[in-house]
């Protein structure tokens, strides 16, 4: 079974999903130090992954969105005409256009980061993260930007994806459908609802790349529920599975590569590392779900780390 | 009166004819649900979705999304509390045109506990952005769905099947927000929904006879509530208000009266009849309306404590009444 590697021992990294993955590891520690809060070990586990989707595998046209975040416009209503989602900032809808389903959306403040290395948000979006009146919410809605449907029920967005991968279908686009999941929904009866259902329906236009760090909110899922053998129990409901480093982007693209049609859903189980890339998270393992720092030396050791990772960097 | 047989079964096929935006998705209760004549005729809108209701519901929001208007099709309860979660964030938050479609609502199914929808008026009620419809006889049923497809968003129906009365006239069909004035009047004003219509309708023929003037209507759009109908109705009534439903007594059409009421300044009495904050049990449709006092005696009943009078009427006397009695559903239902 492919392992996430626990070692950074590549050369500097000139990869662009590689140089992508680390600027959001610093956008997402340094807005953690700023806000002395951040859900900093999704961002270590899956920046390599939403990276790789962005720039490897989806087909997406420009952003149509704002650089500067949308006020929030009020809820979606039908006396609302005003409400929006935040797909435009993964491009125009078209038939041979992929789309983005954003399933973990605790993980938004890695997505926002992403979207900004991306130059699909301005620089200064994080700004507005978890302010009053913002779209750029701590767990992101259909409104955050890069969002499309309200998630934050986990295991729902999958279902939400399948509905949509089948009227593209029924309309004849080519277009993909990617949802981006984390391994805690697969503890979701949902979840295997909805791949019964893709199985059932051969519905393969759709992907799924699944961030399988092993943590949730209670801390290591073995010790909570356990899901695995996670590839074993997906390949039983139909599904085409890949399993594969996560931090690997060569090895995260491939089995998106083919564009010819499946009949089945497709997934790439990305095997990754809560701390990957930011060593010093493993003293606070087995809590990772969300990082608080504890007091000032521990906050002095962040930002002194973070101005190492900015001095690599360069 | 006549009674027609599985009146949506027929009007489903021709209603959705020329609407290829129209998709039914069902959880394997296709002809429980009467759908199994679309699911025939247009095999290539139609989608098997299994015993698996929240995914269900993921699917029909995300084909809403793209256009589609999906039709769910399944029994009530199975909409309105398994996948309570699902309907409320996939469907009703983005407001998007899903038409649920409940079967068995209430009393009306042998099924006992678990298949008894009591509190999905009451559920779907409160939920944003969610419009309520109930049908009670054979005109409501064949003319709800473009009711409901001409709402921009989610859309709950309590729907009949089987053999449905027809109380109303098929050429004044179901509108959005308009209560039938089935008769007018200033002594006491007579709410009523779905099949508790037709026992209100016997009761409130009698109670004439003895000299009441009785305003009786007929409730289907249960969301939005602010019928003007309504309103003027309970004004004018001089000794009180009744509500009768096939649904427990809170959070469905007697709680919307009483809402109603109290933010009209419309002080009188006001009865509810429907479940008493209790459940049901599996019997017969007659059996248990009698059981839970939702028939036409207790309307008889209520009239009785508003107006303080003894009226000495026997449930013979209102079984005479029969403005054509519906006969039990005999046949083994399939659940």
């Amino acid at each position: 079974m492919p392992q996430a590697s626990l070692q950074c021992n590549e050369a500097p990294a000139r990869d662009p999903v590689r140089q992508v993955a680390d600027a959001i590891r610093r956008r997402v520690l340094e807005h953690t130090l700023t806000n002395n809060g951040g859900y900093l070990s999704q961002a270590c586990s899956s920046a390599e992954i939403l990276a790789t989707l962005y720039l490897r595998v989806m087909r997406l046209g420009p952003s149509t969105a704002p650089l500067v975040p949308r006020p929030f416009a009020g809820v979606p209503s039908a006396t609302n005409p005003r409400a929006f989602t935040g797909a435009d900032y993964n491009g125009p809808r078209a038939p041979e256009l992929d789309r983005f389903i954003f399933s973990p959306v605790h993980y938004a403040l890695v997505l926002y980061s992403l979207l900004i290395e991306l130059g699909r948000l301005g620089p200064d979006a994080l700004d507005e993260f978890n302010q009053d009146g913002s779209t750029v919410e701590l767990i992101g809605a259909e409104h955050s930007p890069g969002h499309e449907v309200t998630a934050g029920s986990l295991a729902q967005a999958i279902s939400q994806a399948g509905g949509i991968a089948l009227a593209r279908r029924l309309r004849g686009e080519t277009g993909r459908v990617w949802v981006f999941m984390s391994d805690g929904e697969f503890q979701e009866g949902q979840t295997w609802e909805a791949f019964a259902a893709l199985a059932h329906h051969r519905i393969g236009n759709l992907g799924v790349y699944v961030d399988a760090n092993a943590q949730q909110c209670d801390g290591p899922m073995a010790s909570v529920m356990t899901v695995e053998p996670l590839a074993e129990r997906l390949r039983a409901f139909g599904a085409e599975v890949h399993e594969v480093d996560g931090h690997d982007p060569n090895a995260l693209a491939a089995p998106a590569e083919s564009t010819a049609p499946r009949e089945r859903p497709l997934v790439v189980l990305a095997r990754t590392d809560p701390c990957r890339g930011i060593e010093r998270l493993r003293e606070r393992a087995p809590k990772l779900h969300y990082v608080r720092f504890k007091n000032g030396q521990e906050f002095n050791t962040y930002q002194a780390l973070l101005a190492d990772l900015r001095e690599g960097a360069k | 009166m006549e009674t027609i047989q599985r009146p949506h079964h027929g009007n489903l096929i021709r209603w959705a004819k020329d609407r290829p935006e129209v998709l039914v998705l069902s959880a394997d209760l296709t002809a429980s649900c009467e759908a199994d004549g679309f699911r025939d005729a247009y095999p290539e809108r139609f989608f098997s979705m299994g015993m698996a209701e929240q995914n269900m519901m993921g699917f029909a929001a995300g084909l809403a999304r793209e256009g589609f208007t999906p039709f769910v099709h399944t029994f009530a309860v199975f909409i309105c509390r398994r996948p309570f979660d699902q309907v409320a964030m996939s469907i009703a938050y983005p407001n998007l045109p899903v038409r649920l479609i409940g079967f068995l609502p209430g009393i009306t199914t042998a099924g006992g506990v678990t298949h008894q929808a009591i509190d999905d008026v009451a559920l779907m009620r409160l939920l944003p952005n969610m419009t309520v419809l109930e049908c009670g006889d054979a005109t409501d049923v064949e003319s709800v769905l473009e009711v409901a497809q001409a709402v921009a968003g989610p859309v709950y129906v309590r729907m009949l099947r089987g053999e449905v009365p027809r109380l109303f006239d098929p050429a004044e069909p179901m509108a959005l927000g308009r209560s039938r004035v089935l008769c007018e009047g200033s002594d006491l004003a007579v709410l009523s929904s779905g099949i508790c219509t037709e026992g209100a309708m016997r009761a409130t023929q009698v109670l004439r006879e003895r000299g009441f003037s009785i305003a009786h209507l007929h409730v289907s759009t249960l969301k939005p509530f602010d019928d003007p109908r309504v309103i003027e109705a309970i004004d004018g009534a001089r000794l009180g208000v009744v509500t009768m439903e096939n649904h427990g007594i809170v959070g469905g059409l007697g709680s919307a009266v009483a809402e109603l009421m109290a933010e009209q300044g419309l002080g009188k009495r006001l009865i509810r009849i429907g479940l008493r904050d209790t459940y049901a049990h599996g019997a017969s449709r007659r059996y248990l309306m009698r059981e839970y006092d939702l028939d036409a005696m207790a309307l008889v009943r209520a009239v009785e404590t508003l107006s303080g009078e003894r009226l000495g009427l026997s449930e013979a006397a209102l079984a005479e009444v029969r403005l054509e009695t519906m006969r039990p559903l005999e046949k083994t239902e399939d659940l």
